[in-house]
């Protein structure tokens, strides 16, 4: 017996009832836990850009950008945690050269590269392309040279072009909204299509997954939009972030509802899995799932909204309860993830019995290595704002 | 009466146009006759494997799992089993109670006094080499695949490591191998059976119990077994349709 075994010979007198063999160490950890989190916050920050884009919510006009920019940064990650977790992370491009088109996975490779070429990529390019010809023109040095790299060598900048711009970036907004729901409600169907797990085979696995993806998306660029003022020392929009928090509210009551539903029809069918997920609920998922997920992450933010919906209060309760709000429907999605991924392999196949999960520190599967995954879009996103400076566009001639 | 001439010959050609629609559009579906209609024999010019479990005769004495770690150079530490036994006890007040110490190598002890036991009985489990495997339809890369006899193999030099059909096989049937950082899986001891040997597992079986043989062959021990007993599988609801076939199996046996 090496050292290598020795954590799960520490499991094996955690494990509670009877277990396969094979289950005593969870196959999928906190970095799948990541992989949902992270494509979501990408989808949710999308639709919400969207909203002003296609759905003419002028009000939102100040975020549009920042969405745009964190959807990015964070759709940039979002592979990463993925290949590291990998037993064979250097084979991972064989996803790609010889998909399986059986395989619920086989097709995101596919979709994630559409999503980021296609829509993000080129949505940004269209809508920064006149900065990017003017700063190009401004710049000196390597700036100069960057800037001009990024035009792609397109530099007409005539009231023509820029129309033709606008006209295709919002052809490619139109485009993106099915595509962001289906990227992370695919991501969903990775799950809900796994008949063998009872807790995550539900067809309403998908429709869950974009309607969290959403209230996370909205949370994150509520969060964002707060701090780049508070760090830029600018007054907030108070409308605008006014709009968000309505926009998160209806997210959040629908989320609420789908996952209710789900819940209400496990426990009314009551089927063969259902005495030891109901153990499963009421013991190992206690905290993660009432608590977090559902009470802090769900049910305050609603009330907290809601409240602020009905009662007029001044910007500056406002701002801090927006603050909280965003804080705690962040972290309550991160357990929704949580509770679907590892709560799904806590229980064994047979029915009969618990294995435990004990959270590493280090290691490819360690909070350390989840931590950087998690920091590192926020480090691209300051990249991006340096780069791509939303506050330094220059002011659109005539109000096109 | 030329009136209703008429109407007769109208008739027939709108039957004979409607027969003839439907004959085309009939034959059109035909493919997706396969998906409706299963029973069709699998791998007609060769072998189509599968294994019979004698419940009834297996002792658990864990020879078998012993027998498959040597021969495949499965990892000795209990977490690791292509095959292992189970044993279950049920209680008079009817609980259930299942164990697999070591996958059974080292043998059971039973811990229940006699008087408080109603039944108990020991459950060899393996890969089932479903028909419709969820572990091949999940794979992402094909790394999962099924041989022409029906046997689930795998390719470690292509597998990933994704583990997603590690989640996907409803007998946890699949490890990740500590060392090699790929899945591992029973393999029916590819190596033995297409050299006319027994499997592993089978070879060593000191009872009997277990009986591997050719589906697709009237005279196998197979056929004879699945002919005998009212056997059954594991988990039919998830409609893999397993090729392990089990004589005895009780409805606790999950």
């Amino acid at each position: 017996m090496g050292p290598h075994y020795q954590h799960l010979y520490d499991m094996l007198s955690k494990v509670d009832g009877y277990i396969y063999p094979n289950e005593i160490d969870l196959n999928w950890s906190i970095l799948i836990v990541l992989y949902p989190y992270i494509t979501g916050l990408v989808a949710g920050a999308f639709i919400l850009a969207s909203l002003e884009r296609v759905f003419k919510v002028k009000v939102l006009k100040p975020t549009y950008t920042i969405a745009l920019l964190s959807a990015l940064a964070f759709l940039l990650v979002a592979t990463m945690p993925l290949i590291s977790h990998l037993g064979k992370p250097l084979r991972f491009f064989e996803i790609m050269i010889t998909p399986h088109f059986t395989s619920a996975m086989a097709i995101f490779g596919f979709i994630y590269i559409w999503y980021l070429m296609v829509v993000l990529l080129l949505e940004i390019w269209f809508d920064y392309r006149r900065d990017l010809v003017l700063w190009s023109q401004e710049k000196k040095g390597i700036m100069k040279r960057v800037y001009k790299i990024l035009t792609l060598g397109v530099t007409d900048i005539s009231p023509k072009a820029l129309k033709w711009d606008d006209r295709l970036g919002y052809a490619i907004t139109v485009i993106g909204i099915p595509s962001a729901f289906l990227l992370h409600g695919y991501v969903g169907f990775i799950f809900g299509s796994v008949k063998a797990n009872p807790w995550w085979s539900t067809v309403l696995m998908p429709v869950i997954f974009i309607f969290s993806a959403m209230v996370s998306g909205i949370a994150l660029v509520m969060f964002i939009f707060m701090m780049v003022n508070y760090i830029r020392k600018k007054l907030i929009d108070m409308n605008c972030l006014d709009a968000i928090a309505k926009f998160l509210l209806v997210a959040l009551i629908l989320d609420f509802a789908l996952e209710g539903l789900d819940q209400v029809h496990r426990i009314y069918e009551a089927e063969e899995s259902f005495q030891i997920l109901d153990l499963l609920v009421k013991g190992k998922l206690t905290y993660t799932l009432f608590l977090f997920q559902w009470g802090l992450g769900m049910l305050v933010p609603i009330l907290i909204l809601g409240y602020l919906q009905m009662f007029k209060s001044n910007a500056r309760l406002r701002r801090i309860l927006y603050l909280i709000t965003s804080l705690l429907v962040l972290i309550g999605i991160f357990f929704m993830r949580w509770n679907v991924v590892i709560g799904g392999q806590l229980f064994s196949k047979s029915f009969y019995g618990f294995t435990a999960f004990k959270l590493k520190l280090i290691g490819t599967e360690g909070i350390g290595m989840a931590s950087i995954w998690i920091i590192l879009p926020f480090l691209i996103l300051l990249f991006l704002f340096w780069l791509l400076s939303p506050w330094k566009r220059h002011p659109e001639e005539g109000g096109s | 009466m030329a009136n209703n001439q008429v109407k007769s010959r109208r008739r027939f050609l709108t039957d004979a146009a409607l027969l003839t629609g439907g004959i085309f559009v009939a034959s059109g579906l035909n493919p997706f006759g396969k998906l409706l209609y299963a029973v069709e024999r699998k791998n007609p010019k060769g072998p189509w494997y599968g294994m019979g479990i004698d419940l009834e005769k297996c002792i658990g004495c864990g020879r078998c799992a012993d027998a498959c770690k040597t021969e495949n150079d499965v990892p000795r530490e209990p977490f690791f089993f292509r095959t292992w036994v189970e044993q279950y006890t049920i209680l008079n007040d009817g609980s259930v109670k299942i164990t697999s110490p070591n996958g059974g190598i080292d043998g059971f002890k039973q811990m229940y006094p006699d008087e408080e036991i109603f039944k108990s009985f020991f459950v060899p489990k393996m890969c089932n080499h479903c028909e419709n495997s969820p572990c091949v339809q999940v794979c992402p890369v094909g790394a999962t695949y099924e041989s022409p006899e029906g046997i689930a193999l795998l390719d470690s030099s292509y597998c990933i490591g994704c583990r997603y059909c590690v989640q996907a096989c409803p007998y946890g049937c699949r490890y990740i191998h500590p060392t090699r950082k790929v899945v591992d899986k029973c393999t029916m001891c590819y190596h033995r059976i297409t050299k006319g040997l027994l499997p592993a597992c089978v070879e060593v079986c000191p009872k009997g119990a277990k009986i591997f043989g050719d589906l697709n062959d009237p005279k196998s021990d197979l056929v004879k077994f699945k002919k005998e007993y009212s056997w059954q599988v594991l988990k039919p609801h998830m409609n893999t349709d397993p090729k392990v076939f089990y004589n005895g199996l009780r409805a606790e046996v999950r």
